[in-house]
This record gives C-alpha cells, sequence and structure tokens, in this order.
C-alpha cells in the first residue's frame, strides 16, 4: 500500500463506517455505474466473447495444474537472456531482495510502475526502512501515495476521491498555491506528469509487477494505461519486477487470449493503450541489470485447495469490483486488504490468516454479478460458499467455537429441520409465541441479534396457517 | 403428469398464499399435484452461513423425501438454485457415492414454478387477469444461478389487464443475501434503499419476484416506510382471474 498498512477490522464494522461516508458513496456510484456500461458495451460487441471466456478459464486451469514446470521454464528462460531469477516464499524474503539489489545500486529512490503485488507485501515500507524511498508513478497510485491511504480499487487505487479532493492533495503535496492549479482533469494531470517526469530522469532503480510473464520465452509483461509504466521500465539502469507466482503463462500464444479479455474487463478499452514487453537484458537498450522476483506469499497454499484453486486465475481486470453492488457502497478500505471487492473476499482469507479476513467470505450477498463478468470465469460466489465453510470450520475448532449463539442456533435448527414433526411445533410455537409483537399481521421489532433485521425492516407475522396445515384441510 | 410441491420452510411459515398460489395454477393448468409431508428445509441458511456438514444433512433428508418425485415445482429460484447448484459440492464432499447419485439424479427433476411453465410445460397464458401496475425485480438467483432470462417477464405479458413498469438497475441484488441481511444489516440496508427507490420511481402498487426472500426484504422496507407498495409472488400474480381475483395476503383487513 502506498501509505499506512489496512487496518485489521471486521468487514461489518469497517463497512458501517464507510457507509456513513456520502462523498464516498457518490464518488465510487459515478464511477463504477460509468465504467459498469462501457464494459458491457465493449463485451457485448464481441462475438466470440464467451468463447473468450472460457478460453481464458482453461488456459488458467492448466496452467495452475502444472504451475511448478511452468515457473522452471520461466525462470531458465529469464536467465537465459541475461536476467536474474529469485525466489521468495513470503513479503519479507520478497523485501529483503528489492531493498538489498536497491541499497546495492546505491538508490535512494526508486520509482515503481503500479503493482498491488508490492502493495500487498508492503514494500514500500520496507524500502522506506532502508533509507529509500518509493515513488508511485501511477496517476492513482500517485494520489493515494500523496494521501497516505491504501489503494481502494484494484484498476483505480484512488477511485473513492473526485477532482476537487485530488486538487487539494496535488496542492499541498506540490507545494502549488491555489491560483496555480483547478480542479480540471488535464491541469491535474499536467501537475502529475510535471512532479513524475523530473523523478523519471533521475531514478536509477524502477520497481514493477507483472500481469503476465511468458514461460517459453521468459518475457514479462506490464498492461498500462498512461505510458508512465513504460517510463520505469525502459529508463532506469535496473529494473526490478514482483511477481506472484500465478502469473505465469506457458505460451506467447495464451497473450492472444488475455490481451482481448483484460483491457475489455478492466478499463473498457477495445486494445490496452501501453503493453510492454520484456526479456531479460539486452546490451545499450533499456534496463542493463533485470530481477525477476517470484513471489509464494501463501499462493502454493491456495492451490492445494482444489475447491478454491480457481481464486488463483484472476487476472486482476477489476471487472467484479465494478459490478458488486456491496463494493459500490462500502469501498475498497472497508475490505481492509490491498485486494478489495469480490475477488478480494475470496483472495484475501486465503493468503491471510486472520479472524478479520475471515468474515470476507461473508461480505456478499451471493448475487453472482461478480461471477457473470469474470473474464476468466472465476465462479466467485462458489468459493464464497467454500471459505465460509472453512471458516465455520476453523472456529468450531477454537475452543469456544462450538460455544458461539449463532453455532447453537445453526445446530438446533439443524435438528429441527430434519424432522417435520418437530418443525411443525417449532412453526406452531412461532406463531403462539409472537403475539405482543404481531400487530396488523406484521412485526416491527425483535429482540437481541434479530433487531438487525426490524432496524430498517418489518417482517410479516406468522399468517394463521401454514401452507402445510393449508394442504391437510383442502382434503 | 403428477407434480410434487416443494415449499420451501420460510413460505411454508410466512408466505403461505404464494404456495397456495402456485397450486392455483397449476391444477388449473390440470396438473394432478401431491406435497410429501416429509419436507422441511432445502438447507439454505446452513450453506449461506457456512455450515456445510448440517447443510448436508439436509439435503439428505430433501433427496429422501423428493427422491419417488417424478418432478418437483417449487415457488423459489433461490431454493431451487441451491438444490441445483450446491446439492452436487455438498454431496461430493461427504465422499456418499450412493448421495452423489441420487442428487445426480434429482437434480434435472427440479424446477422453480415461472421456468417450469415456460421452459418445460411450455405455457406463457395461464388465464390470469390482474389489472394492476406492477413491477419486477428479477431475483439474483432467478437471472444468475437459474438464468430464467425472461421468462418471468413473458408470463406477466401473457397476463389480461395487467401494466409492467420496468424496474430501473432491476438486475442488482436488493440487498438481502439471506444472514448477511442480519451480519452485514447497514450495508445491506444501503443496498435495500436503492432498491426501494427504484421500485418508488415505477409508480407500481405491486413489486413482483419469483423469490419470497427477496421480497421479505423489499416489502419490508415498503412496510416500514408505509409506502403504499406491496409485495407479491409471481404466481400470486397469475393465480388471479376474473372470477377470483388474487387478494394478496394482508391486502384486505
Amino acid at each position: 500500500m502506498s501509505g499506512g498498512a489496512p487496518r485489521e477490522r471486521k468487514f461489518e464494522v469497517a463497512a458501517r463506517e464507510a457507509l456513513r461516508d456520502s462523498q464516498l458513496r457518490r464518488n465510487l456510484t459515478r464511477a463504477t455505474g460509468t465504467i459498469r456500461e462501457k464494459r458491457a458495451a465493449v463485451t457485448g460487441e464481441m462475438p466470440d466473447w464467451e468463447a473468450l471466456r472460457e478460453a481464458g478459464r482453461r488456459l488458467k486451469a492448466e496452467t495452475m495444474a502444472h504451475l511448478d514446470e511452468h515457473l522452471v521454464q520461466l525462470e531458465a528462460s529469464v536467465t537465459a537472456r541475461g536476467g536474474v531469477v529469485h525466489w521468495a516464499r513470503d513479503a519479507a524474503e520478497a523485501n529483503a531482495i528489492v531493498r538489498d539489489i536497491a541499497v546495492g545500486e546505491g538508490a535512494r529512490e526508486v520509482v515503481k510502475v503500479k503493482s498491488i503485488t508490492t502493495d500487498e507485501i508492503g514494500l514500500n515500507e520496507a524500502l522506506a526502512a532502508a533509507g529509500v524511498t518509493a515513488i508511485e508513478t501511477d496517476l492513482a497510485e500517485l494520489i493515494v501515495q500523496l494521501a497516505h491511504e491504501p489503494s481502494s480499487h484494484i484498476l483505480v487505487p484512488a477511485i473513492h476521491k473526485n477532482r476537487a479532493q485530488i486538487r487539494e492533495l496535488f496542492l499541498e503535496a506540490m507545494g502549488l498555491s491555489p491560483a496555480e492549479l483547478s480542479d480540471e482533469p488535464r491541469e491535474l494531470a499536467a501537475a502529475a506528469r510535471r512532479f513524475l517526469r523530473e523523478r523519471f530522469f533521475r531514478a536509477q532503480v524502477a520497481v514493477s509487477g507483472a500481469n503476465f510473464a511468458v514461460a517459453e520465452t521468459g518475457s514479462v509483461c506490464v498492461v498500462e494505461s498512461e505510458g508512465n509504466g513504460r517510463m520505469c521500465t525502459t529508463l532506469p539502469r535496473t529494473l526490478i519486477t514482483v511477481m506472484g507466482i500465478e502469473k505465469v503463462v506457458p505460451t506467447w500464444r495464451a497473450m492472444e487470449v488475455f490481451l482481448q479479455l483484460l483491457p475489455r474487463s478492466s478499463t473498457a478499452e477495445r486494445m490496452n493503450p501501453y503493453t510492454s514487453f520484456w526479456s531479460g537484458v539486452r546490451p545499450g537498450d533499456g534496463p542493463q541489470a533485470f530481477h525477476l522476483v517470484l513471489l509464494d506469499n501463501g499462493r502454493s497454499r491456495v492451490l492445494a485447495d482444489a475447491a478454491a484453486r480457481e481464486t488463483l486465475h484472476c487476472i486482476r481486470c477489476s471487472a467484479c469490483l465494478n459490478v458488486c453492488p456491496v463494493y459500490a457502497r462500502v469501498g475498497g478500505h472497508a475490505y481492509g486488504s490491498v485486494y478489495p471487492g469480490p475477488i478480494g473476499a475470496i483472495l484475501t482469507p486465503q493468503l491471510r490468516d486472520s479472524a478479520a479476513a475471515d468474515t470476507l467470505p461473508f461480505a456478499s450477498t451471493l448475487c453472482g454479478a461478480c461471477y457473470e463478468v469474470c473474464p476468466v470465469k472465476i465462479d466467485i460466489p462458489r468459493v464464497l460458499l467454500h471459505l465460509r465453510g472453512k471458516a465455520i470450520e476453523k472456529r468450531r475448532a477454537s475452543p469456544s467455537g462450538w460455544r458461539s449463539a449463532e453455532d447453537a442456533a445453526m445446530r438446533a435448527a439443524a435438528y429441527v429441520l430434519t424432522e417435520p414433526r418437530r418443525y411443525e411445533r417449532v412453526q406452531r410455537l412461532a406463531r403462539a409465541s409472537q403475539g405482543v409483537l404481531a400487530r396488523d399481521g406484521t412485526i416491527s421489532w425483535l429482540p437481541g441479534y434479530l433487531g438487525r433485521w426490524t432496524g430498517t425492516r418489518d417482517l410479516p407475522a406468522v399468517p394463521r396457517r401454514t401452507f402445510r396445515e393449508w394442504w391437510e384441510q383442502r382434503w | 403428469m403428477r407434480l410434487s410441491l416443494f415449499i420451501p420452510c420460510f413460505v411454508d411459515t410466512l408466505f403461505p398464499s404464494a404456495g397456495r398460489a402456485m397450486v392455483a395454477v397449476l391444477e388449473r393448468l390440470g396438473y394432478a399435484l401431491d406435497f410429501p409431508s416429509g419436507q422441511t428445509c432445502c438447507g439454505q441458511i446452513h450453506v449461506n452461513s457456512g455450515y456445510r456438514a448440517e447443510a448436508t444433512t439436509l439435503a439428505r433428508h430433501f433427496v429422501e423425501v423428493f427422491g419417488a418425485s417424478d418432478t418437483v415445482v417449487a415457488p423459489s429460484a433461490s431454493c431451487v438454485g441451491l438444490v441445483k447448484d450446491v446439492y452436487r459440492d455438498l454431496a461430493r464432499e461427504s465422499g456418499d457415492a450412493a448421495l452423489v447419485e441420487a442428487v445426480e439424479t434429482l437434480i434435472p427433476r427440479v424446477h422453480e414454478f415461472g421456468q417450469f411453465l415456460t421452459d418445460v410445460v411450455g405455457v406463457e397464458q395461464v388465464g390470469a387477469y390482474f389489472p394492476h401496475r406492477v413491477t419486477l425485480h428479477t431475483s439474483c438467483h432467478s437471472l444468475r444461478v437459474l438464468q430464467v432470462g425472461d421468462a418471468p417477464q413473458r408470463l406477466l405479458a401473457g397476463v389480461r389487464g395487467i401494466e409492467v413498469v420496468p424496474l430501473p438497475a432491476a438486475e442488482e441484488c436488493c440487498g438481502f443475501g439471506g444472514t448477511f441481511a442480519v451480519k452485514n444489516a447497514d450495508t445491506s440496508a444501503a443496498m435495500l434503499s436503492s432498491k426501494v427507490a427504484n421500485v418508488l420511481a415505477t409508480g407500481a402498487e405491486f413489486v413482483v419476484a419469483a423469490d419470497n426472500s427477496c421480497l421479505m426484504n423489499i416489502g419490508g422496507a415498503l412496510s416500514r416506510q408505509r409506502a403504499g407498495v406491496r409485495t407479491l409472488h409471481l404466481a400470486e400474480v397469475l393465480a388471479s382471474t376474473e372470477a377470483q381475483p388474487w387478494l394478496p395476503q394482508g391486502a384486505r383487513p
């Protein structure tokens, strides 16, 4: 994250706070609504869109089935072309590798291509601790870095901010007077360009993530819209790429599919503006040292779970965030992770073992809008259900797990519902005991936990006859 | 063809009129019906909340109750969706080959009411008369799990006297989500407030859906706000005829 680690809070608590922010709601509704319509238009015009999605899904599934082999091939290809490959088991190892290279180069500053993976491992903070300043060069990433906030969206880290808020940030960070900068997007972009250009020219080391890496040729790919990423991957002497191990693709041929799926799903563009590929190093052209850090950080654990493995298929397009009715209301920060929205709700609890992260699979109505748009057809609702199951299993394995009120209620419900006589008795009991609560066929107040329902909604009272009573009396 | 009725637990208990309406329509179409009395709940609450072991027990119960039925029809896209979409996973996880087999043979025989009419029977006109302005909430599980497409719209189009007004952002979730509505009550309420605003913008008297669960949520807010708009199950609209206009639960004093 560009500034400050996301706080570890239960989703419902963080969401409650976010829901009070009317500016956030307006910014998000506008931004996600616009991108949602555009995406629908540019995918709808493709006659073979569904076939492409299926091809993307298969390519990813086949890659994951032989991930080890593809990674070893990638290492060989990159090495053969003059690159250096490093393997990092976790965030600490990856950060140490990058830090040592940067410090070894004598760098006080590194310029960065937008990379969520480096946010995931907290690279900027690790570099800062070694006296190296990381400068985010993606416009939206720069905005959240200047705001000392974590990213709130996979593609548009500053989606929660509008241009007036961005202007204020720039005024302060760039030392401008109010008369020097308006909130016109063109002026804001120009200010960022001036700010960044200086830094591009003096940077000796750049850090990037990777959208893809082709095993057969050792070619690493970054897909971006601004060209700032390309500045980073071409100008500095040394380039370090931190890449999650799931980003490898076996062949060039696969890029045909992904370079169609990704831009249309993410920015709703027919073709991506800046698609950079580099294969090792070439004397006299571009960086003269290239390091590829292959990061696990929990990914092989995800791979081991057959029911959740497809989480690793994600190509980080963010289409699922843009269509998610929960995300549109609470924003990215409520997820307490650099991976927000539906994909974050399944990825974060698998990468991070924490009680707060375990609330994320429950942060969904299972409406399925995410699955419908996913370019590689990740069945997010199914994985959410699976992870809910794992969260409950984990809680039950803890000393107090079996004594939670919910657990008791669920066990009681199962006991009642497996035997029709018991179920009918409970129906009659509910009807008989609703007396004081029900008025004119409506219940407007319920005690305790159920009061969360009646806080904003009525509930119908149990009618005089259940369906089954009516059915029996018919005969 | 003989049909077995699957009336999900909350429909049975809280919304029996949706079940009765489905009976009225199916009998009007000439079907013989039975109601396997051992039925209780499909296990949706447990699956939704992560209690998969308990859900599997209920799935097993469901399969036993309906194992002998040729065709099962239910007035709930969500519960039918669970049977068709999740039972396979539960059975597989249980490692019980007999359960896997039983689930596989049962799945194609279970139908959501509206989809049964349009896709299995092939009717869109069921002789209904409903002289009211309505809007349709296309519930998420109808749309995305069962993929009913425009089946409810076609059924409503076949109703005489009806005026169907399109619901803005109809495909967006109402915020119910089962236990989500209480676990994440604030987010749920935020989603519901958009849905209610869209419903009110249509000027409809009734919001119609193929699921009482969404309707319980949307209707709960409409009732709390005294909005003067009622919810109605699709089956209740289709049950209404000139001879016997359907009176929704509680619509009369």
